[in-house]
């Protein structure tokens, strides 16, 4: 019923997103879009959407040919789009933002609120999940906001539905409910194009698969007919191995210890709910956790960019509770921040003076007028040393760090923290949005310092991660630690469970 | 030459935008002229630039005043420069210019019979010393509450104008005048290099302007004020602390501000009454904006606007053109500085962007914590 | 000292405060009118996502041209119609402004904070020349205002609901329909289509326009009907309160309805409430002079200078902006310029 031929779009810098892509979308079928993070898949579904005018290229709805503007196009046409990162207006009411566009009002303006919660309420049931229809989405679990936005598509009539990476933010548990919905609109007749970067969930829910790398589709499978291994082949175009070689641990003393901590986020509510954890010299401590279970605002508490509003910190034998960001880092205390454009990278500024970031003030940076004076050859020095040691691509130090590709980016940031004199790195989401290269480097650069001695505190939302590469896993749910493992002993169903429930057996 | 190249390449878009801003001010010029007695007159505009030119650059004495109307402008201009790069936007220059005129007054008067080496530089202090305290309330207002220093110094320029006349009136009017003012500064006021008018202040600006240039790039403050401006955030991590950073910039500013008051009363004015001119806060942030809030930037911007005041008042004898002429040009200014994309248009040019990256930060603060407000 | 002093000198204020009540109330609410418009002008445009610090120019331009109309005017259609008719061009001054501001923030994507100070360096500015170049060689002044109304002293007489009546009647026409603007503001914002697309448009653009709201559009609307509200701030200054125009007679007010509209945490009805608390303590300064005070509070107040009475709402906002910011929460995408990513 969908037809999309020899799309091509290229972005302003000349990077080609899309290269001649072709794919078809049969009525009741769900068709998987598989791809590495940048691979296309998200520019493609964005031009079925509206969203982004091809260069190229041609869409078919039923055999006739369609040119779709912008998103109210694609919604008249039946295409309904989950994206990755919500479309959701965090402050307004789950019936608010389903109805948002498409209101019901009585006469021209008047907003029908009871008819509104009465409409969502009956759809929520046909699709077999219950939703209030008027709380408001920021005080919803991601998983009840995805549905949010699956209610916002089947509301407007959708007859092809788009998930944009619907998994990356879910817990097992979830994400099995989530393919039950899936499986149930297909039922109903609904043409489902499901984007995933996982090889496991592609394998189980999709009728066919197709696999783009670098903006070209280099293959279209049935599930049946094929496995991960070859998936992952056509992926990413070599043969790679899916696991990193971790090696065994010997933890020493311990280095990090946190008592009883508690925290608030931005909007005053407290989110760190006494948390008590333990990371020794050379063990690697992965926190797995659902994104919003407190695990950021307690890695500021630890790193000193948030105050705790009880417990303590200690590194080694020292009480840091109160200790300021660099007064930490002159410690041993290194910090790769989950986003590197709001914490980890002054953008506008060079590869050298970002490498300088975190000690432009200490000598040999600084010196001369009582450490006034910058010292700019020993910053250039020590960046041409790291963009060598670290392959960051660049031309040269002195181009801005925004000029640079995200992988090397975060290359840059992991360069200026993986110091010699480290007693603790704390690691929130070290590779997000990489490429397997990068990531690959990053894990062999990681586990490396953790044989050298060095404490290691791991979160990311990728429980993949998690499980590759830490020695000990802690569970995070609500504010507290709910479960620790060992790394033997850490089955992804287990931990899945407890990120989803906070409770070991329901 | 590729120096000449590369200031080109900055100076391309101020400079199409100051002429364009010149155009549609003769179309102005044009059309209200059908309103006056005289009536329409095709080449009133041209009438009033020639004079404008002739006033600003046509002698010696023109000369002269284009350099003093241009120093507090160097100063004014470094303030809402140096605020905006830790992503400030001091729009109270006109507040802390006339705090800053005021205490050097007062200063000036009761040392006027010290020697000038004692009391000018006491003076000047005392308007430095006012012009900071000024900048340092909402400085501090921002980083420890986030009122936001838009709001804030624009109120307190109305608070320094009713209290300062309050003060006129009522503490230190100086007797045997027919109206409140201070008294005379004699000894105190800066020396005149040549001429009628041209005093030390002009040589202090100039000098100023490399001061402040070789903080902003030599320097751990420079690099920490820059760092809070582009990205508050990476400035927590980096270990600096936006909060003392913010307070600090914005005094700074205030003392920049206050010291174009202090040359302003010792160089030219002499005393303090209601009413005296503070048109340097306006004129000083449509200086940064055209300087791009870089010092070297500042000093061309603030020449070229000294220009203008200094030839306007010809203009406006000879050709009845208002001066107020000049305050429209500098808005069309920093209309098309801000809508580069019209002078991309009209001039077909494709030139260095001018837009100052740290407005996203003094807008990203708007009515809310600056980002480092939250800092433990 | 006397230890009676403090509550015997609250007692006395109190008393005042009673006494003067008749009095303070109509100023209050005349004081209060240009900033409630103003602060409804803000709301609108920043419940958009459009931060706009024009607000004083834009009463200021708006307050010229509405002021030129009836001077105009008045001689050849009398001055009825030329109040009328000025007016009307004043809220016209203020869309089209609302449009030259849409157009940088929204279309051109400038930095609105600076798109705002342009605004009022334009503004002082032009009505600066026009009114050199025309006013002030006429040697004529005066535009007419509109009368407010008069109740009758038997009606504003009954204790308390009398001088509260006085307050929302005794007024002139813009000063009494601001209430009227204010709840239909609020009730448009809250129970309306437009107002939902409004608010998710200044919370997530992005959202919206994935639901195909015209973001674009929608910004355009609220900031030039905002802004021709502000206009109708600048045509009570000089056709309503004052009949005149000076230079800068705005003095201010466009800065203090933005922190009348943070204190409203930018709703219409907390900001009109901004606006009255900001039109209070003016009315005091001048209700002070005007009827002074007895015994030890008479003494207290006549103590404190003119000047520093006249500059108690210019304080008040710094305070007020120092204790509410951070306790309210801007819309998030307030000043940031949405972009159509990748769409010809």
């Amino acid at each position: 019923m969908l037809e999309m031929r020899a799309i091509t779009k290229r972005f302003p810098g000349g990077t080609l997103a899309n290269d001649g892509i072709e794919l078809d979308l049969r009525a009741g079928e769900i068709h998987a879009l598989l791809g590495e993070n940048g691979a296309g898949k998200t520019t493609l579904m964005n031009i079925l959407y509206g969203l982004v005018t091809p260069d190229e290229g041609e869409i078919r709805i039923d055999g006739r040919p369609v040119t779709i503007h912008d998103p109210a196009d694609a919604i008249a046409r039946g295409i309904g789009m989950v994206h990755q990162h919500f479309m959701l207006v965090p402050v307004l009411s789950v019936a608010e933002n389903v109805v948002l566009g498409q209101e019901v009002t009585r006469g021209p303006q008047l907003l029908d609120r009871a008819a509104a919660v009465r409409r969502i309420r009956d759809l929520a049931e046909r699709l077999g999940f219950p939703i209030d229809p008027t709380a408001r989405v920021d005080q919803l679990s991601v998983g009840q906001q995805q549905r949010v936005e699956i209610l916002k598509a089947i509301y407007r009539d959708a007859r092809i539905l788009v998930l944009d990476e619907p998994t990356a933010v879910l817990t097992p548990q979830e994400t099995r409910e989530i393919f039950t919905v899936l499986r149930r609109l297909r039922e109903a007749g609904t043409s489902i194009i499901f984007i995933s970067h996982k090889l496991d969930e592609v394998l189980e829910i999709a009728d066919r698969v197709t696999v783009i790398r670098r903006g070209r589709v280099v293959g279209s499978r049935r599930p049946a007919e094929t496995n991960e291994a070859e998936l992952a082949e056509l992926m990413v175009g070599r043969e790679v191995s899916l696991r990193v070689d971790r090696g065994s641990s010997h933890p020493g003393d311990v280095v990090l210890e946190a008592t009883g901590l508690r925290a608030s986020d931005d909007r005053r509510h407290e989110v760190v709910r006494g948390v008590d954890l333990v990371v020794r010299a050379g063990e690697i401590v992965g926190i797995a956790g659902v994104a919003g279970n407190g695990q950021e605002e307690l890695v500021e508490c630890l790193v000193g960019l948030r105050r705790p509003n009880a417990g303590s910190v200690r590194l080694g034998d020292r009480d840091i509770t109160s200790a300021s960001v660099d007064g930490r880092r002159d410690l041993g205390v290194a910090f790769v921040p989950a986003d590197r454009h709001r914490f980890g990278l002054v953008l506008p500024y060079s590869v050298r003076d970002n490498v300088v970031l975190t000690r432009y003030a200490e000598p040999p940076y600084a010196g001369g007028l009582g450490g006034f004076m910058r010292q700019e050859d020993a910053c250039e020095a020590d960046a041409t040393r790291l963009i060598a040691e670290f392959d960051v691509r660049t031309p040269s130090a002195a181009v801005a760090a925004g000029t640079l590709s995200g992988g090397n980016q975060q290359k840059l940031v992991v360069a200026r923290e993986f110091r010699h004199d480290l007693r603790l790195m704390v690691l929130d989401q070290p590779t997000r949005g990489l490429d397997v290269g990068s990531i690959e480097f990053i894990h062999k650069q990681v586990i490396a310092r953790r044989d050298a001695g060095v404490a290691v505190l791991l979160v990311s939302a990728e429980l993949d991660e998690i499980l590759d590469l830490s020695d000990r896993i802690l569970v995070m749910f609500r504010g507290r630690i709910v479960g620790s493992f060992a790394a033997s002993e850490a089955q992804r169903e287990k931990v899945g469970l407890l990120m989803a429930t906070g409770e070991a057996r329901t | 030459m590729t120096w000449l190249r590369h200031a080109w390449r900055v100076a391309t878009i101020p400079a199409y935008s100051i002429l364009l801003a010149f155009a549609i001010a003769a179309i102005l010029i044009l059309v209200s002229s059908v309103f006056t007695p005289t009536g329409f007159d095709p080449l009133l505009p041209i009438a009033a630039y020639l004079r404008l030119l002739i006033g600003a650059f046509g002698s010696t004495t023109g000369l002269t005043n284009t350099l003093v109307a241009a120093a507090p402008l160097m100063f004014g201009g470094l303030a809402v420069g140096i605020g905006l790069k830790a992503g400030l936007f001091n729009i109270g220059v006109a507040g802390q210019f006339l705090v800053g005129a005021f205490a050097s007054a007062v200063v000036g008067t009761s040392l006027a019979q010290a020697p000038t080496v004692v009391g000018m530089p006491a003076a000047m202090l005392a308007g430095a010393a006012a012009g900071a305290f000024f900048g340092f309330i909402p400085g501090y207002l921002k980083a420890r509450t986030g009122a936001h220093e838009v709001v804030t110094t624009i109120m307190l320029n109305n608070v320094a104008l009713l209290i300062l006349t309050w003060a006129v009136n009522d503490l230190v009017r100086a007797p045997g005048y027919s109206f409140p003012r201070t008294g005379e500064i004699g000894l105190a006021a800066l020396p005149v290099l040549a001429g009628r008018n041209l005093h030390l202040g002009i040589v202090l600006a100039v000098a100023t302007i490399f001061i402040v240039r070789w903080i902003l790039d030599r320097t751990t403050l420079g690099f920490e004020i820059k760092t809070v401006g582009l990205n508050p955030d990476a400035a927590r991590y980096a270990g600096m602390r936006p909060v003392f950073i913010t307070a600090l910039t914005m005094t700074l500013s205030g003392l920049l501000a206050g010291l174009a008051g202090a040359i302003q009363m010792l160089g030219v004015i002499g005393f303090y009454a209601p009413g005296i001119t503070a048109g340097v806060g306006f004129d000083s942030i449509a200086v940064a904006l055209l300087g791009r809030s870089d010092p070297i930037g500042i000093l061309f911007a603030a020449l070229l606007f000294g220009a203008f005041r200094a030839g306007a008042p010809l203009m406006q004898i000879e050709t009845s053109v208002p001066i107020e002429v000049i305050d429209i040009i500098q808005a069309l200014v920093i209309l098309f500085l801000a809508a580069d994309l019209i002078v991309r248009k009209v001039f077909r040019v494709r030139a260095e962007k001018v837009q100052i990256r740290e407005m996203a930060t003094v807008t990203g603060s708007w009515a809310g914590p600056a980002a480092g407000g939250k800092a433990p | 000292m006397d230890i009676l002093l403090i509550p015997r000198l609250v007692w006395e204020l109190l008393v005042y405060l009673l006494e003067v009540m008749p009095d303070l109330l109509p100023i209050i609410l005349a004081l209060a009118t240009p900033l409630a418009l103003g602060a409804l002008c803000g709301v609108l445009n920043e419940r958009s996502g459009v931060v706009n610090i024009g607000i004083e120019g834009i009463m200021l331009m708006a307050a010229f041209f509405g002021y030129l109309t009836g001077f105009a005017l008045h001689e050849n259609i009398g001055p009825g119609p030329a109040v009328v008719a000025g007016v009307v061009v004043a809220v016209a001054t203020g869309a089209l402004l609302g449009l030259l501001h849409a157009w940088l923030s929204v279309t051109v994507r400038a930095d609105q904070i600076i798109a705002g100070t342009m605004m009022n360096i334009a503004a002082l500015g032009v009505t600066g020349y026009l009114n050199r170049l025309i006013i002030t060689p006429s040697g004529k002044g005066g535009a007419g205002v509109m009368a407010p109304l008069q109740l009758s002293p038997e009606l504003t007489g009954f204790p308390v609901l009398g001088p509260i009546l006085a307050m929302f009647l005794n007024q002139g026409p813009i000063a009494m329909t601001v209430i009227v603007f204010v709840l239909v503001t609020q009730f448009a914002l809250f129970r309306t289509r437009w107002g939902l697309r409004t608010r998710a448009v200044g919370e997530h653009p992005r959202a919206a326009d994935t639901v195909g709201i015209d973001v674009f559009r929608q910004r355009y609307i609220n900031v030039v009907v905002g802004c021709a509200i502000a206009g109708l701030a600048g045509a009570y200054l000089t056709l309503e309160s004052t009949g005149a125009f000076q230079n800068g007679m705005t003095g201010g007010r466009g800065f203090i309805a933005l922190a009348a509209m943070i204190f409203g945490r930018w709703t219409p009805i907390g900001s009109f409430l901004g606006a009255l608390l900001f039109g209070t303590a003016t009315a005091f300064g001048v209700v002070v002079s005007v009827h002074p005070a007895e015994g030890d509070l008479g003494a207290l107040l006549k103590a404190i200078p003119t000047y520093w009475y006249a500059a108690l709402p210019y304080l008040i906002t710094i305070v007020i902006l120092a204790g509410v910011v951070g306790r309210s929460r801007p819309p998030a995408a307030d000043g940031v310029p949405y972009a159509k990513e990748g769409r010809a």
